[in-house]
């Protein structure tokens, strides 16, 4: 890299005319907000991974129970206890309907004359485990998905009124949320299902009952950030109606947050319902959701660990994949936001 | 600071006066006397039993003999597993255990998150902050009944290295329980101070340790180490809140004789008022834990200007 710049020929060079139109020209295609979150968020292997196997399992969840030959609640006493067993998979030797009877490994399913192959084995009433544990899922999944939008819808309006209009209003909104908040979690979730009848709507309610204040916060700070924008202001000066600034012009600039926050509603509702169906204050017999089929596997982990097995993994996985996607969301659709 | 204490302390009675209220009018509205096997008594007897334990007043006096006891630390009686024993002592002997675990848990689980945190920071994008992350997202995930059932299998039964339940050989009977409960904190530590460490380590004060030529160990340590750790005193509200409802199941699975393991059992029996006993001793220590973390957090770092109100 010796050359000597200066006696290069000068007819080399040829000079361009200036072009206003070509200094203006955005030479790539322009990209939304969403557009470009959503690069981001495929660049992201355990996010795409975890988007995956939650779509197998919400899909499992739906056809499982109508896969299976067998009802979810059907009993068929001599099928009690049956170890997993699964086509195929069998030859591998697993899954292969062996267990262990007296210390002696026997394959059980010889033994009790069965023909049929039951893929998660039975449990301790010879119901189908494969029907009952996506019966389950399902079950699960409802109830968190229903928690989740509920406490999204009655956040957002919360903490978008309490936001937009400030002033006394948001004084006496935001009393009651600090006063709500301070109880916690757990004594509201116990008091309340000890009211009303056990089942998935007791569950909802109680989850939803002050679980919608983390929502009214997130959505009220982010409302106050935007409100007093140049933006808003435009809107506002040209005639806009506090409605069409509120969904055209407030709404899109909270949706992302909104979305991050319900992605990690989800998984602490699942872990809720579990918990308290493991406690004896859930779902009762013979209704299933992954939290009853857990507790009912721990009784008999020592003879009969398949009844455990299956219920876990999926509720751990689902727990895994939905952090997973949470934490992808957030980077993707703010980058700047830490918790 | 301490205007924003006292406005704080306020709220939490307002709280703990609202639960109380609403723990009170349950009591009396779900079915079941407090008198064992009130059916066989005369009314005369009934009388007797009732105004022993005050039941024969009016409503709003018994409101306020109940409010009252309650400042008091009473928590009330036992109706149907300890016939008229106060509910303050069931609790207060069954804390020791529950403690116990609760400590050991919640200390494992943030010396650990730390430890691998930090790790996970000084050495970015290489398999041990794979790993750590790794830990952190299944620790996070993994609910601590099915972490529980695991360990106590594993460790208890197949191997034989701790006792599988119970609370009879001490120390060894704390272990198992108290790595259960420590998943969570362990986690959420570790992913805190990982984050917080990467973005310590890219600001200017570390830049200019580096230049004035200090050492490796001692910027880790010295400089974005300590100043990583003070968001830390943040989570530590709900690392306990996770540590107690934890201890619920938990202690259920070890068998445990702990607060927890009385409280779902009194749900099995449908005992009222060590449940509602208990939830109020739950609501008071959730409660106290938050203040003293918010206050404490003010303290450490003056930075945070309390008495604005940041929400």
């Amino acid at each position: 890299m010796t050359q000597n710049y200066e006696n290069l020929p000068k007819d080399s060079f040829e000079r361009i005319a200036r072009d206003t139109v070509q200094a203006e020209k955005i030479s790539k295609p322009s990209v939304s907000f969403w557009q470009d979150a959503w690069r981001s968020l495929k660049k992201n292997k355990g996010a795409i991974v975890s988007l995956v196997l939650f779509g197998f399992i919400v899909i499992m969840a739906l056809i499982g129970p109508i896969l299976s030959p067998y009802e979810p609640n059907a009993q068929t006493i001599t099928h009690a206890n049956l170890p997993p067993k699964i086509p195929v998979v069998e030859n591998l030797g697993i899954f292969n309907g062996e267990g262990k009877l007296g210390g002696k490994t026997v394959d059980l399913y010889e033994m009790k004359n069965v023909d049929q192959y039951y893929w998660f084995g039975t449990d301790g009433l010879g119901r189908d485990m494969f029907a009952r544990v996506w019966k389950g899922t399902q079950v699960s999944l409802f109830i968190a998905f229903v928690a989740a939008a509920i406490d999204m819808v009655i956040g957002v309006i919360y903490g978008g009124i309490s936001g937009y209009f400030g002033g006394r209003i948001d004084d006496v909104m935001q009393r009651i949320v600090e006063i709500l908040t301070g109880i916690p979690n757990l004594v509201v979730v116990i008091l309340f299902i000890l009211i009303m009848d056990p089942g998935i709507l007791a569950i909802i309610i109680a989850l939803t009952i002050t679980g919608w204040t983390g929502m009214s916060r997130v959505v009220r700070g982010q409302v106050l950030k935007y409100k007093n924008q140049e933006f808003v202001l435009a809107a506002r000066t040209l005639g806009a109606s506090d409605s069409r600034i509120i969904w055209k012009h407030l709404m899109p600039n909270v949706l992302g947050v909104i979305i991050i926050n319900t992605m990690f509603t989800i998984p602490g509702a699942i872990f809720f319902e579990a918990f308290l169906s493991f406690i004896g204050l859930g779902l009762q017999a013979p209704d299933a959701s992954l939290g009853t089929l857990i507790n009912d596997g721990y009784k008999l982990i020592q003879y009969q660990p398949h009844i455990l097995l299956f219920p876990a993994v999926v509720l751990s996985l689902i727990m895994i994949a939905f952090n997973l996607i949470g934490d992808g969301l957030r980077d993707a659709l703010d980058p700047k936001m830490k918790d | 600071m301490a205007r924003y204490i006292g406005k704080r302390l306020i709220y939490m009675f307002i709280t703990l006066a609202l639960i109380a209220t609403f723990t009170f009018f349950l009591m009396k509205v779900l079915p079941g006397s407090p008198i064992a096997s009130a059916d066989k008594l005369s009314p005369e007897q009934r009388a007797v039993v009732e105004a022993r334990y005050g039941l024969d007043q009016p409503l709003p006096v018994q409101y306020f003999n109940y409010m009252f006891g309650l400042l008091q630390g009473d928590l009330g009686i036992s109706i149907n597993q300890f016939k008229g024993a106060d509910v303050t002592d069931v609790i207060l002997s069954r804390m020791g255990p529950s403690a116990q675990i609760g400590f050991q848990g919640m200390v494992l689980g943030t010396f650990l998150g730390i430890l691998f945190g930090m790790v996970a920071a000084l050495r970015q994008n290489t398999w041990v902050d794979y790993t750590s992350t790794i830990v952190a997202i299944i620790g996070i995930s993994i609910p601590s009944f099915v972490f529980a059932s695991l360990l106590q299998y594993w460790f208890g039964l197949k191997w034989d290295l701790f006792p599988v339940a119970l609370w009879k050989d001490g120390f060894m009977s704390s272990v198992l329980p108290s790595i259960a409960l420590a998943m969570f904190p362990l986690a959420t530590a570790a992913r805190f101070i990982r984050t917080e460490m990467i973005e310590v380590l890219g600001s200017d004060y570390i830049t200019l340790a580096k230049a004035k030529g200090a050492s490796g160990s001692e910027i880790a340590f010295k400089h974005a180490f300590r100043n990583a750790l003070i968001p830390l005193v943040t989570v530590l509200g709900p690392m306990a809140v996770s540590i107690l409802t934890g201890s619920l199941v938990v202690e259920q699975i070890f068998a445990i004789p702990g607060i927890g393991e009385q409280f779902v059992k009194s749900i099995m029996v449908n005992d009222f008022s060590i449940i509602m006993g208990t939830t109020m001793f739950f609501s008071v220590f959730l409660i106290a834990i938050i203040l003293i973390v918010d206050i404490l957090y003010g303290v450490i770092d003056p930075r945070i200007r309390l008495s604005g109100g940041k929400n």
